[in-house]
This record gives structure tokens, C-alpha cells and sequence, in this order.
């Protein structure tokens, strides 16, 4: 109290200060949607980015849950293939006339769809947190998966169900016809739903989930029903993984059950883990570096879901608050500006991981490519280097990598985190 | 109909024996640790390809006993170096470790053996049909599933109820904290059981890897399976675990068995359904093709209305 009595000013420049950047966040970011399609103007940057964007959402999303919630979903693609399965429907609908819906309206109608389900499978998955809660997810997406084929003529069976959206009516004259107006499109749903997402966490509801995920008793004690709050936030996840599901068929014109399935649900987890369930930004930085490892690796490997899986448990096993985390670790250290004498100690360290990670993809690829592979050749390029995996040079000189890697690493590793502890120390207190 | 009655049951009979041998091991684990293990049937699938590869080389019977013991190492690794760590960050955490393991094992089982499924065969010595009843015959290696499972499942009952360490396993189980009072190293009664049944889920698919494939799906297909019989039956409870196993084992195959569908019930009375008509899908399904659905459906219920299973005692 007698702190803000008196320095009134201070304070008030503090929260001054609190406005500007948390408003300047939104611009920025509004600034970085805009520019993007023209800085980067390849035509498969644009198609990885309107991916990243759906992602984005749909990872947000997941995280009301998880992050939010703490509730684990093991069937979230539910809601984000019913909510698309229906804007894909409802775009056919309106390209025959029947209906007078134009594209830039189609994600809100998949996430009313999404909406709906999540509210008839809410209803009785939230009665319970926890373990039960994520079995009951599993359950339903089972459940989905196979009703996917016993309803042919809603999923389209193993084709899918495939749509058009030039066909749709339009609204202002705006035209879907290429990539890049699908983008802008992306980025202003991406946009406005990350602002609702974020409001969503800051009212009282979104903070009651907190306490609910954090000690559902005493949410009881103070007069909440933890029923109640896990339900709402469980049908609001539900919406805008809708939406994002709207954005899919929008961009993709093609839905298959596939899209709901166990595996795409598995993928929401893993990239909203990996980018951290702590924070909100997590789950864009998760969803944005596995969109892009996913589209880079599977030009190169048939394996990239296994590299992704060795990132993943590396992440729940040393770094549970994910990147976003490991990032935020670091605010200390840029506050007391001292964050330039940890380059160096990071990048020795760094470097020596990377050998070590040469070194084990290295040998992966060979293992893969003498099991897997067409067998007509004898050689393949790897890093840039022809490598003969059937010959025991390779072999020898990959395990070397790892070993020399794995040392350095732990020579240098000690020595990156006293440097890190000593620029985290908070200032002398003059 | 006596003879699709007969052979439904057996058959039944055998894959819910099967399911018992992956979700025996998944409930203890469960009931010590409150882990549900996701990588549960990744062992059962490492399990298959193990007992493949060994196969090959040294004959089906070594493999029998030797590819198990090798996953249940592996299982007890994972639990020591991995689960334990995670430990602390609470069960949610566990259970997404797990997940990424079934995710990590999968993959691995594509590096390393390929995508195609293995051509694993039923070995040489068990490859006749045991008897015929009618024109069906019962081929003598669904038998032999049978004497195993039923063998573990005594030796699994026997060893839990006569033994000092069942004794021990069993206090665990509810009084983890008075038992490491007493002297025994709870973390490791922990890491056995799970090396165990990581083993029991292994020999599992030891012997189905050759009746139901070996694939690198295989875990999946079963994996959920297991999941429901383990919350119908009770988190936790063996006896549970042993009767929803049956349950789902020879509901799912009289399911398979019956090709009857709510429109073709109708037309018999002679009401038709309207082709055309937006639920005309749902008219024509088959029981048949209901049967996939039907173990979740139970699930969900059961959740719903009774959280604790059939013979749990307390909800997680």
C-alpha cells in the first residue's frame, strides 16, 4: 500500500508502460500477418504459412484445454474435423444455391458445428478431470472414427468429402481463388480468434479454469461448480477448434475422416507440448516449428514423425514448459541486459548438439535405408555427401559424430548453465 | 446355428483371453502407479516383431520365452530412466510421456522392420486343425492361445495370492507409503511390475502376432481395446479386468457374426425406408459393421454411469 501512496506516478507510468506493450503485441502481430505474403512470395511458402495458421488456431485452441484446463484431450480433432466436415458441406450447399453463405463467413459455421458437438460430448466428458476425462476423449474419437465408416454419405467414405470454393456466393466481391487470398482470409480468422482465445483466458471464467485445473476443491469452496467451468471451457476449445476446421475445408477443399483421427489429434498434442502448455504463446511457436519441421523433414525422410516424436519426449522429459518456456526463462537475464554473454556459451554448446544430432540422424537414415528403401542403389545423400550405407566407413564415421558431439556437449553444457545462472542473477540492489 | 453359436464362443473365448494377457498387466500397473500406459500395446507390438526377427533365426519356441523377457528389460528401462522422471509433474504428465513413447515405438517398428506387415506364421508343430465340428474346424493354435493365456492367468493369480511378493505387490498397491515403511523398495516393486507386465503384453503378441498380423498398426488396433476393457472391468481391479475382457472378447465376435441391420429388421415386419432419405445410412448399418463401435459405446457408458468399472473400488 505505502508504495503506491507514494510513487502514484511510477505506478502509473507502470501500467502506462503494461498498455502499450501488450496492445503493441496485437499491432505487432497484426503488422507480421500483413507483411508476411510479401516479404516471402514463393507460392509453397504460402501454402506452408495458410497451414500454420490453421495449426495456429487449432493449437490454441488445445491449449484452452490442456494449458487452461488441465484437461488432456486425446480426441480434440474431433471438433476440428466435425466443424469442417460441415463448413465443407454447407460450401457445397452454397455452391449450388441452396444456401447464401460466402467463404469468409464458412470458419464460423464449422465452429458453430464444432460448437454443437462439443456441447452433446461435453456435457457428460466434463463431469470428470483427470484420467477419466482423457479416456472419455479417447473414447469418443474411437467412436468417430469408426461411425466415420458406417456414415458414407456425411464423411464421403475413404475419399472424403471434396468441395469448391470458388463456387460459393460472394460477399464485398472478395474472390478465394488462389493461395494467397486464401492466406489473408487465414490471417484474419488466425487474428480475431486469437484475440477471443486470449480475452477468453482473462475473464472470470477463463480464470476460474485455472483454479479448476489447479485445485478443483477449493474452486468448490469459493462457489463455483467445477463441472460448470471445465464444460464452458470445453465448449468454447470446441468452437474454435471448429473454426479451424472451417479454415481447412476452406483451404484444402477436401475433408477425410482422417482428419479427426486419432493421429491428428495426436498431432495437436505434440506441437502444443512442444511449444509449451504454460503460456499462451506456446502453442503458436509449437504450432508454427512443427508445421514447418513437418513440411521440411517429409521432404527429405519418410521418418519425420520420428524425429518429431524424439523432439516431443525430449521435451516432456527435460523441458516440460516447452519452448515458450525455456524462452521465458531467459526474461531475467534480458531485463538485467545481460542476454549477449550468453551467446557464446550457447553456441559452443549448441553446435556440439548438432553434431551429435548429424551423427544419430545420420545412422537412423542408414538403418532406414538398408531396411526400408528401394535396394537398386547403392548410395544416398545424406547432408549433402553421398553416403554407401552397406559399406562400414559411414557407419564408423556417423558413431564418431555422436560420440564426439555427446562429449562436447557434456563438457560444455555445465559451463552454458553457470553462464546462464550468473546473467539470471537479478542486479545488484544499489 | 449352433455351429455359428459354438465357434463364436470359442473364438471369443480366445480373444478375450488375449485381451486379458495385455490388460492384466495394464491394470496392475495402473493400480500402483495410477499411470494408464499408453505404450502398454507397443510392447504387446514389439512383442510380435521380437518373436519375428527371433523366429527367424533360432524357431518359434525360444522366441516364446526370450522375446518377452527382452521387452520386459526394455519396459523396466523405460519405467526407471523415463517414467520415474516425469513423476513429479503429476499424472497428466505421465500419461502424455506414454503417449509419446507409443508414438516413439511405432516409429521405430517402421525404421526398423518396414511398413509392409511381416509374414509371421503359426509355427509348423501347431498348424493342423485340433477337431471339427461340422464343417468348421478349430485350428489347434487357437488352442494353444488358450492353455497360455490360461496359464498365466493362474500364474498371475498364484503369485499374487500365495507369494510373499504378491503380498508385497498387492500392499503397494494401496498403501504404497506403509510398505516402504516397512522396509521395501517401493519405486522398485514399482519398476518390476512394470517390466512384467510390459513382458505379459510382449507375449501376447507373441502369440497373436501370427493370427491377428504383425503390423505396425497392430498396437494401435489393440491398444484402445485394452483401454476399455480395463475401465469397464475397474481401474485397477484384476478380477474386473479378467471378466470385461471376456465380455468385450465375445461380444465383439457375436458382432462380427451377425449380419442384421435395423432396416432389413424393418422390412421384415414390412416397413421400408426411403432410400433416399438422410438417415438411410443409418437404416442399413449392419450389426456387423456396428461391431468397432460398440466396445466405446460401452465405454463411454460405463464412465458415465458407473466411473468406478464393473468391480473397481474408488474413481481416479
Amino acid at each position: 500500500m505505502s508504495t503506491v501512496s507514494t510513487r502514484p506516478i511510477a505506478v502509473a507510468g507502470v501500467a502506462r508502460a503494461a498498455r502499450v506493450r501488450r496492445y503493441g503485441i496485437w499491432l505487432a502481430a497484426a503488422v507480421v500477418l500483413l507483411a508476411l505474403p510479401q516479404l516471402i512470395r514463393t507460392g509453397t511458402a504460402i501454402a506452408i504459412m495458410n497451414q500454420m495458421g490453421i495449426a495456429v488456431v487449432f493449437a490454441l485452441s488445445f491449449n484452452m484445454l490442456l494449458g487452461q484446463g488441465g484437461m488432456l484431450s486425446f480426441g480434440h480433432a474431433v471438433y476440428f474435423g466435425l466443424g469442417g466436415f460441415i463448413a465443407a458441406h454447407v460450401l457445397n450447399l452454397a455452391g449450388r444455391g441452396t444456401l447464401w453463405i460466402p467463404v469468409p463467413v464458412l470458419p464460423l459455421v464449422g465452429g458453430l458445428g464444432g460448437l454443437a458437438f462439443a456441447i452433446l460430448f461435453g456435457s457428460f466428458s466434463t463431469r470428470r478431470a483427470g484420467t477419466v476425462f482423457a479416456m472419455i476423449s479417447l473414447g469418443v474419437a474411437e467412436l468417430m472414427a469408426a461411425s466415420s465408416l458406417i456414415f458414407d454419405r456425411f464423411f464421403g467414405g475413404e475419399e472424403g468429402i471434396t468441395t469448391n470454393r470458388s463456387k460459393a456466393p460472394l460477399l464485398l466481391g472478395l474472390e478465394f481463388t488462389r493461395d494467397r487470398q486464401v492466406y489473408y482470409l487465414i490471417a484474419f480468422w488466425l487474428f480475431v480468434s486469437a484475440i477471443a482465445m486470449y480475452a477468453f483466458s482473462r475473464t472470470p471464467v477463463g480464470r476460474m479454469a485455472n483454479a479448476v485445473r489447479d485445485n478443483p476443491e477449493r474452486a468448490e469452496f469459493v462457489g463455483y461448480s467445477q463441472n460448470r467451468v471445465r464444460f464452458v471451457s470445453f465448449c468454447a476449445a470446441g468452437f474454435f477448434a471448429g473454426i479451424a476446421g472451417g479454415l481447412f475445408a476452406v483451404n484444402y477443399e477436401i475433408l477425410t475422416a482422417e482428419n479427426m483421427g486419432l493421429n491428428a489429434s495426436g498431432a495437436v498434442l505434440l506441437m502444443t507440448y512442444i511449444g509449451g502448455i504454460g503460456s499462451f504463446v506456446g502453442p503458436v511457436i509449437g504450432a508454427v516449428v512443427f508445421t514447418f519441421l513437418q513440411s521440411m523433414l517429409s521432404d527429405y525422410t519418410g521418418m519425420w514423425l520420428l524425429y518429431l516424436g524424439i523432439l516431443f519426449l525430449a521435451t516432456v522429459l527435460f523441458v516440460p514448459m516447452g519452448l515458450a518456456g525455456v524462452l521465458m526463462l531467459h526474461a531475467p537475464a534480458w531485463r538485467a541486459r545481460r542476454i549477449g554473454r550468453l551467446v557464446g556459451p550457447y553456441l559452443v554448446t549448441g553446435a556440439l548438439a548438432l553434431v551429435a544430432a548429424v551423427g544419430i540422424i545420420g545412422i537412423l537414415e542408414m538403418i532406414h535405408f538398408v531396411v526400408a528403401a528401394d535396394t537398386t542403389r547403392p548410395t544416398r545423400r545424406l547432408f549433402w555427401v553421398a553416403v554407401a550405407p552397406r559399406t562400414l566407413t559411414p557407419w564408423l564415421g556417423f558413431a564418431a559424430l555422436v560420440v564426439a558431439g555427446a562429449l562436447g556437449a557434456r563438457w560444455a553444457a555445465p559451463r552454458a548453465a553457470a553462464a546462464f545462472t550468473e546473467a539470471s542473477r537479478p542486479a545488484a540492489t544499489s | 446355428m449352433f455351429q455359428l453359436i459354438f465357434f463364436s464362443l470359442l473364438n471369443g473365448l480366445v480373444y478375450g483371453m488375449l485381451l486379458f494377457m495385455l490388460s492384466s498387466g495394464l491394470t496392475l500397473i495402473f493400480g500402483m502407479m495410477g499411470v494408464l500406459n499408453f505404450a502398454h500395446a507397443s510392447f504387446y507390438m514389439l512383442g510380435a516383431y521380437f518373436a519375428f526377427t527371433l523366429g527367424l533365426h533360432i524357431g518359434f519356441w525360444p522366441a516364446l520365452v526370450i522375446a518377452p523377457v527382452l521387452v520386459g528389460l526394455l519396459g523396466a528401462l523405460v519405467e526407471r530412466q523415463g517414467l520415474r522422471r516425469v513423476h513429479g509433474f503429476g499424472h497428466i504428465a505421465e500419461l502424455i510421456f506414454t503417449f509419446g513413447v507409443a508414438i516413439l515405438i511405432e516409429e521405430v517398428v517402421q525404421l526398423v522392420w518396414g511398413r509392409p506387415a511381416k509374414s509371421y506364421q503359426v509355427p509348423v508343430l501347431l498348424d493342423f486343425p485340433l477337431f471339427r465340428v461340422m464343417s468348421s474346424s478349430f485350428p489347434a493354435y487357437k488352442a494353444f492361445m488358450l492353455v497360455v493365456a490360461v496359464a498365466i492367468f493362474a500364474f498371475i493369480f498364484v503369485i499374487l495370492t500365495r507369494t510373499r511378493a504378491g503380498l508385497i505387490i498387492q500392499a503397494s498397491l494401496t498403501h504404497p507409503g506403509m510398505v516402504a515403511m516397512l522396509g521395501h523398495n517401493v519405486p522398485r516393486v514399482f519398476m518390476v511390475v512394470f517390466g512384467i507386465g510390459s513382458a505379459l503384453a510382449a507375449l501376447a503378441g507373441v502369440i497373436a502376432g501370427p493370427v491377428l498380423g504383425t503390423f505396425p498398426g497392430m498396437a494401435q488396433v489393440l491398444g484402445s481395446i485394452v483401454f476399455v476393457v480395463v475401465v469397464i472391468g475397474g481401474l485397477g481391479s484384476l478380477t474386473g479386468a479378467f471378466v470385461a475382457s471376456l465380455l468385450i472378447g465375445i461380444v465383439q465376435t457375436f458382432a462380427v457374426a451377425m449380419d442384421v441391420s435395423v432396416g432389413g429388421a424393418l422390412a421384415a415386419v414390412g416397413v421400408h425406408v426411403n432410400p433416399g432419405s438422410a438417415l438411410h445410412d443409418l437404416w442399413k448399418v449392419t450389426i456387423a459393421q456396428v461391431a468397432p463401435i460398440l466396445p466405446y459405446v460401452l465405454l463411454v457408458l460405463m464412465l458415465i454411469v458407473r466411473p468406478t468399472g464393473l468391480f473397481g473400488t474408488r474413481e481416479t
